[in-house]
């Protein structure tokens, strides 16, 4: 995968190593589940769903995208 | 009466009896050489790849008590029981980095639980005796709570009878075969039976998501239902959504149970199962499909509501057992065959944690008790053949606990598991970033923090119940003088006491000059993957360690 490479310094290491700036951004959906005051609400609702309940539900998919974003930008080149 | 249930019966009996027999067939599955090894029998040969973690691990910690008893508290509290889904959002993201970690060392050094990685990093056998300790105590009732979610499924199925044994002896059996095969097959028993558990969990979820809508009159009805009920009741609490005083408590009550975990010992054996990082990776983005499920499983309790579902009287007279909810959900929704699935989703479901968790209380007692006690030179053999019968022991204990404790027991038990558990995070968790606390202070901080949760779960009260003491784990900040009603989760107070007691212990005993052991681990250990060799240190015990699983 060529893609852009944040972690040009590190192959001095043979080895992947766990730093990266990419891993900066597991923050994101560890922190937004915890602020109530952006999901405790009834409207808009959605499907019937009140904000409290699909927002948590979508944060699920944020939650996905996130890691496998860094999972994908972090692994190692010409692994498999 | 049982009669009006038999299709149910029959459904979940033959699918019941189909998993024990692939419980039993796993132990021929993915061959090991020699089984009589712990990394064979304890952790599947360490060589589990992308699938199969994903069952084992989302059939570890997605148990049958999170299917009964989170939709119950959402029919009971509303929006409160929705922290589940938060919790197991904010998991992943956090421990993304430092399963790999752990995986790594564990690797190298060849540990099979937390504990002994602690031995070998702070060099301390007390230290990784209160971290075995710890982990055994907590994970005893949480194996004790998969009983009363397959009690749950009994109980409406009217498979009950009139005195405490007739009662129990459904449980006994379908223990004694658990027992059986998982003693016979060690890991891969709930490897194996994960693919029909969740297989069966998520058919039975989509259904009931798509069809009970449809018949309840639509999303909008369910929840406006929901409304309706919590705002007739007196509770100031429920809702479906919080309110100002218990907004602090979801998501202190969250972060603190998603920190809490993955430090339990059978989540970390379904990790060190796996082959190499990337599996742990590429899991921790597709587990979060289990969390979408949960999410849709706690809205069960609205359509509970809905339904107008009366929950079945509980052990005492007077009393509802809430666990019953969504069995009884089914039950009234469901043709009867569709119900025995459920039924059978449910059981099962109880019976792959309850499997793990056994195998990593056994592993515990086996590596950090007595191997480093009692027998210091036993032979892998040895290990293996202590941990399969304690696992034996320690199923006939959750056993013991149900049929002559009352559950109530357990449950408090496990509220109190996931603050403990959470006061060998310095050393675990930390532990795998940092040398810099002293042995001698993760000691003091895990007492300091282990006696402060005790003393404010012993002060939670619950006036509806008229239960005085561990009624909860919302801890009113009232109690330490300030003027609020909001309430906060034990877990995170004790977790912050013992962390700032670990840090000011560490300082004096390096001012004082007090001898912190070596640590037996190189940095480079942290990011070793499959197919790096194994350190071998000492001679006694890595002379006959596995000879490195080839994928």
């Amino acid at each position: 995968m060529a893609a852009p490479d944040p972690e040009a310094p590190q192959t001095a290491s043979s080895r992947a190593k766990d730093h990266s700036p990419w891993n900066w951004l597991l923050f994101i959906p560890i922190v937004l589940p915890l602020i109530t005051a952006l999901f405790n609400a009834d409207s808009p609702r959605i499907l019937g769903f009140p904000r409290f309940y699909w927002l948590q539900l979508a944060y699920i998919l944020l939650g996905v995208a996130t890691t496998t974003l860094v999972y994908q930008m972090t692994k190692k080149r010409g692994d498999r | 009466m049982w009669r009006d249930h038999l299709t149910e019966i029959i459904v979940f009996t033959a699918l019941f009896l189909l998993v024990s027999a692939m419980g039993f067939v796993a132990a021929r599955w993915r061959a090991p050489r020699d089984m009589a090894h712990l990394d064979e029998w304890g952790l599947g040969g360490r060589n589990f790849g992308g699938w199969i973690t994903w069952f084992l691990v989302g059939g570890d910690l997605y148990t049958a008590y999170t299917f009964v008893a989170v939709p119950a508290l959402v029919f009971g509290a509303g929006a409160m029981g929705f922290f589940a889904v938060p919790y197991t959002i904010v998991i992943y993201p956090l421990v993304f980095l430092v399963l790999c970690r752990l995986w790594s060392v564990s690797h190298r050094h060849g540990f099979v639980t937390p504990a002994d990685f602690v031995r070998r990093r702070f060099d301390s056998p007390v230290l990784a005796l209160l971290v075995a300790i710890t982990g055994i105590v907590a994970t005893m009732p949480y194996i004790a709570l998969q009983l009363v979610g397959i009690e749950a499924v009994l109980k409406t199925m009217g498979v009950t009878g009139e005195s405490a044994l007739a009662r129990h002896l459904p449980i006994i059996i379908a223990f004694a075969i658990l027992a059986a095969y998982t003693y016979q097959s060690g890991l891969r028993a709930p490897a194996l039976i994960a693919f029909v558990k969740d297989t069966l969990i998520y058919i039975v979820i989509l259904v009931a998501v798509l069809w009970l809508p449809y018949k309840l009159g639509g999303w909008g009805a369910i929840f406006d239902s929901a409304e309706a009920k919590f705002a007739a009741s007196p509770n100031p609490n429920d809702g479906i959504l919080l309110n100002a005083n218990n907004q602090l408590q979801y998501v202190t009550l969250a972060f603190g149970s998603a920190l809490a975990l993955f430090l339990y010992p059978h989540s970390i054996t379904g990790v060190l199962a796996s082959r190499n990082r990337d599996v742990i990776k590429r899991n921790m983005s597709a587990l979060p499909a289990y969390s979408l499920l949960l999410g849709l499983i706690a809205l069960l309790g609205y359509m509970a509501i809905a339904a107008d579902v009366k929950p079945l009287p509980g052990a005492t007279a007077g009393s509802s057992d809430g666990n019953t909810i969504v069995p009884v959900l089914f039950d009234q929704q469901f043709p009867d065959w569709f119900a025995g699935v459920a039924y059978a989703a449910i059981g099962i479901g109880a019976l792959v944690p309850a499997a793990i968790m056994s195998i990593a209380a056994a592993n515990l007692f086996t590596r950090n008790i007595y191997k480093e006690y009692l027998k210091r030179d036993a032979s892998p053999a040895q290990e293996a053949n202590v941990s399969k019968i304690t696992s034996l022991v320690v199923k006939v204990g959750a056993v013991a606990c149900i049929v002559f404790l009352d559950p109530q027991f357990s449950i408090d038990l496990q509220l109190i598991g996931g603050v403990i558990i959470l006061q060998t995070l310095p050393a675990v968790a930390l532990g795998l970033y940092t040398r810099w606390f002293h042995r001698g202070a993760l000691v003091a901080g895990w007492v300091a923090g282990m006696s402060t949760g005790m003393w404010m779960l012993y002060q939670i009260g619950n006036p509806v119940t008229g239960r005085k003491h561990f009624a909860g784990s919302a801890f009113p900040l009232s109690e330490f003088g300030f003027d609020t009603k909001k309430t906060i989760y034990v877990g995170i107070v004790a977790v912050l006491v013992n962390l700032a007691v670990a840090a000011l212990v560490t300082l004096a005993l390096r001012a004082a000059k007090v001898a912190d052991g070596v640590d037996g681990t190189a940095s480079d250990d942290y990011f070793a993957d499959e197919g790096d060799p194994r350190v071998t240190p000492g001679s006694t015990r890595d002379a006959d360690a596995a000879p490195e699983p080839v994928a």
